[in-house]
């Protein structure tokens, strides 16, 4: 079947959830990136050791963690949720929480709290989401910045909290020189989590009824997608996973406060990773927290006020969606598809694979 | 013969506006049934009201004799009822092949729909043996919002084809579509009739209409004023009054032929 | 305890007057562009730093400067429309315009902070702190003129919109903007004077949210947080909707911060909200939306 050897030339720039054959030698090159990829990530506190370093690689790690999970969700669904730093918080306030009423010292035992915090985040997900999905993308919007702002509220107020003095968690007594390695693991871990479980919807029944979901809601429900159960258990999902996130991030910095814990520029900051990398693709946040989060945390060390670093990263947000409105790998992906088609198409002249928009050749094949 | 698909006394009003009222139909298995009406007439709110989208104030509906009155959108799908769009209606961000998959059907928890892969072999095989029915199998793996007006048409025809519906309402299937495109799609119409499908269309084409169709139904204000043989239908003089009636409020867009 | 709670309603109704106001101008960018403004939050703050600017530099009055900083924000709301909005593609510009407007916001609120620190200031004038005295309550001068500029401002919007023509063509754009473009409305004008007039009202509103509390860049969050939860709960793009929900809002806030803790008010305001949506998703006077086209 000839459309088969010509799938790979024509694939949408987020990979097909159905792989159709494509050429063997693009997708072996797209493993090895990723291979290499890991093993950047996992030998890089060995290369770097410098604590300040590795310090802003956890951060980093983090928030690649999270922007991955805010795109398993908001990427593939359509519905832009601003209020993922409720999961954040609720992870960490949960492992701090736990280690305080347990009575534990820092140490190994305190990663298994980690998890724990995820689950802490999807008894929160299921009724958030129960009430904030039932509305319409804007209106979702604004019921998660509405839910944001009652639960960081709770947090300053309710008495298991302990107010806006916070909780301190205690700090494990590892030797400075290997502090950050363990912790740098740790996050990795629950990264390598997180892209598998955004891999495995991207390809799964259930991603592509979300899917479907982003582009015509209505229609999906009429093509017999339970709609409501699909959005649910995409938003639970990506918040447990944040929720984990925020463990890793809480136990590292030591302590947690409503106001850090529950951070209104978390969404924004996620957000602009995954719209700058791309959104709805898996490598998008990735890269976009891999290049973002560095930067913020420089800015951060560089400058003690925070203004500039607001300037900056509002202005290059502004100029990415003005000038990359679909990110940079989408982008990158059609130019480098382009141009792979014009070499095709100057090698053997004929046309590049997909003519899609003309109305001629398809017509009267299948009759024949 | 019996009637497949039943409408009985169905009234739906918007406001002060009554889209139906009490409109009648019924639809013999088998059959190709065509539907026609000036605008405004209540043929796209008829077919919003049999596919779950709109329910009516009264009247009920059926589907091979199962009441399907107040039945969602996906539980009248899942019945076999598949209907397609006056403007199409497809994901425009997915590939067709993709497209064509989210209208599988398969009866599973939510668990194992996030663990299995998006189609298994036969699904897809299933799915690319419908592309290659309507012509799309070439365009498999490109984005269904790159497609023309008329492959979308087509495309949508593909994967309500996937569920393997018994009855399949098409909303304008010729409407802003070239001339070869509409041949193309009357031989797939007919192809699946002849497989025993059932079909109910709405369409302004009138030469279409009359060539395909086994019966016509003519729609005014709401109600089914005619039925008949596309023959009998051109000669009944309520017709002419229909389109040319209420002329006032009527677009210009039919052309009575 | 019973006369506090009616001086709670009187607060809660004159200052709803205000944020009914800066609500109405949020939905209005809504109804005709299909835009959430997140940016509404800095725009009054960014007008409330103006007036307090005009009044402690220049000794101007803030009620007066307001012949200066409407006209400002009117031009700034053009220049982000023109710089931004309209440069996002029809089919997912609601989403896409939430975040730019957001960066938008975060780049003022960097500006403000570095123009005016972080330090909390307040606008003062004679009739800030002073208060009228009737039938045994205590009106503040600063609410009660607040009010009244809000009802001056919302009836002269009303007059724009239901006794003009340009008016006539901005509900024309806020019914169906395809349809508008046919009859020959040039949509974009319309869209970017709406977007104008919808940043314009914030300084008046600022102004007088700047007289009545201490405020600094980052108080931005709280306002707009506040805005978008009037404008869903009476409807998006519904003008009366936000109306009465900015005055129930308000009244509620007042009332619970008396009758039971100020530090749950604000939490009641979002559960109202949250209440009220799972009950009716489009909110109070919304449109509902229809499922098939």
């Amino acid at each position: 079947m000839s459309a088969r050897r010509e799938s790979g030339g024509a694939a949408s720039p987020d990979a097909p959830a159905v792989p159709l054959g494509g050429s063997g030698r693009r997708r072996a090159a797209i493993g090895t990136a990723w291979i290499a990829f890991a093993a950047a990530l996992i030998v890089f506190p060995v290369v770097f050791s410098n604590p300040t370093v590795t310090t802003i690689g956890v951060f980093t790690l983090v928030y690649m963690t999270s922007a991955t999970a805010w795109n398993g969700f908001a990427g593939f669904s359509g519905y832009v949720p601003l209020g993922h730093a409720v999961f954040f918080g609720v992870g960490g306030y949960t492992l701090a929480l736990v280690a305080l009423h347990l009575k534990m010292a820092g140490g190994y035992a305190m990663f298994a709290l980690v998890p724990l915090g995820g689950v802490a985040a999807a008894v929160i997900a299921v009724p958030f989401g129960l009430i904030a999905l039932r509305t319409r993308r804007h209106t979702f919007v604004v019921i998660t910045i509405a839910v944001f702002f009652i639960v960081q509220l709770l947090a300053f107020n309710l008495g298991f909290t302990q107010g806006s003095s916070g909780v301190q968690i205690p700090t494990p007594l590892w030797t400075a020189a290997t502090f950050n390695d363990r912790f740098y693991y740790a996050a990795l871990i629950v990264l390598a989590l997180a892209v598998l479980v955004v891999w495995g919807i991207r390809r799964s029944r259930f991603g592509l009824q979300l899917l479907a979901i982003r582009d015509d809601e209505d229609r999906a429900r009429g093509l017999g997608v339970k709609v409501q159960r699909v959005k649910l258990v995409g938003f639970v999902l990506s918040g447990v996973t944040v929720g984990m996130a925020g463990g890793i991030y809480a136990f590292f910095v030591g302590q947690v406060y409503p106001q850090f814990a529950f951070d209104p520029l978390f969404d924004v900051t996620v957000a602009l990773m995954a719209f700058f990398g791309g959104l709805g693709t898996i490598s998008g946040p990735l890269l976009g927290a891999l290049l973002l989060e560095p930067i913020q945390q420089y800015l951060t060390l560089q400058y003690s006020v925070g203004s500039l670093y607001l300037i900056i990263y509002g202005a290059l947000f502004l100029v990415v969606i003005l000038a990359m409105p679909r990110g940079v790998i989408p982008t990158a992906g059609e130019y480098l598809q382009m141009r792979r088609a014009r070499r095709v198409e100057r090698a053997d002249g004929r046309s590049p694979a997909a003519t899609p928009s003309v109305e001629v050749a398809p017509l009267g094949r299948a009759s024949r | 013969m019996s009637a497949h698909l039943e409408v009985e006394g169905v009234s739906k009003a918007f406001g002060g506006l009554r889209a139906l009222s009490l409109c009648s139909l019924s639809v013999e298995k088998g059959s190709i049934a065509g539907l026609i009406g000036p605008n405004g007439s209540g043929k796209t709110t008829l077919f919003n009201v049999i596919t779950g989208y709109v329910r009516p104030d009264a009247g009920t509906v059926a589907l091979g004799g199962t009441p399907i009155t107040s039945a969602r959108p996906d539980e009248v799908f899942a019945l076999g009822l598949g209907r397609t769009f006056q403007l199409t209606r497809i994901f425009a961000r997915l590939t067709v092949l993709e497209n064509m998959l989210v209208a599988t059907q398969r009866k599973e928890g939510w668990l194992r729909s996030v663990a299995r892969p998006a189609a298994s072999s036969a699904e897809q095989r299933r799915a690319i043996e419908l592309l290659d029915f309507v012509g799309l199998t070439r365009l498999a793996s490109a984005r269904a919002g790159t497609l023309s007006y008329g492959q979308r048409k087509l495309l949508e025809l593909a994967y309500v084809l996937v569920a393997d519906p018994s009855v399949i309402l098409l909303d304008e299937p010729a409407g802003g579509v070239n001339p070869t495109l509409i041949n193309e799609i009357r031989e797939r119409i007919l192809a699946l009739n002849s497989e025993g499908k059932t079909f109910l269309v709405v369409e302004h084409n009138m030469e279409f209409v009359m060539g395909l169709c086994h019966t016509v139904t003519v729609m005014h204000q709401g109600s089914a004023i005619v039925t008949g043989t596309p023959d009998a239908v051109r000669s009944d003089p309520r017709v002419l009054d229909a389109y040319l009636g209420g002329g006032e409020e009527q677009d210009d867009d039919v052309a009575v032929g | 305890m019973g006369s506090s709670i009616v001086q709670a309603i009187i607060d809660g109704v004159l200052t709803g007057g205000v944020y009914a106001l800066m609500a109405a101008g949020l939905t209005l960018i809504f109804g005709v562009m299909d835009i959430i403004n997140v940016a509404q939050g800095i725009f009054v703050i960014l007008g409330a730093y103006l007036s307090y600017s005009l009044s402690v530099h220049a000794g101007i009055d803030p009620f007066l400067g307001l012949l200066i900083t409407i006209p400002a924000l009117f031009v700034v709301g053009i220049g982000v429309e023109w710089g931004f909005m309209r440069r996002l593609k029809e089919g997912d510009r609601t989403a896409m315009s939430i975040l730019v407007t957001y960066a938008v916001s975060i780049v003022i609120e960097g500006v403000l902070n570095i123009s005016f620190t972080v330090n909390y200031v307040q606008i003062h004038a004679w009739y800030v702190n002073r208060s009228v005295h009737l039938l045994g309550f205590y009106l503040p001068y600063i609410y009660v003129f607040g009010f009244v500029m809000a009802a001056v401002l919302l009836i002269a919007l009303y007059a724009l919109l239901y006794r003009t023509r340009f008016g006539a063509s901005v509900r024309a754009s806020l019914q169906d903007r395809t349809a508008a473009r046919l009859v020959g409305i040039d949509v974009r004008r319309v869209s970017t004077i709406s977007f104008g007039i919808g940043v314009a009202v914030t300084a008046a509103g600022g102004m007088v949210f700047g007289a009545t509390n201490a405020f600094n860049a980052s108080t931005s969050y709280d306002l707009i947080s506040r805005l978008l939860a009037i404008v869903i709960l009476g409807g998006l793009g519904s003008m009366g909707g936000a109306l009465v929900a900015a005055v129930f809002m308000l009244v509620l806030e007042d009332v619970v911060a008396v009758a039971w803790s100020p530090i749950w008010a604000t939490a009641v305001f979002f559960a109202a909200l949250v209440v009220v949506l799972s009950i009716r998703p489009a909110g109070l006077f919304g449109r509902q939306v229809a499922r098939a086209q």
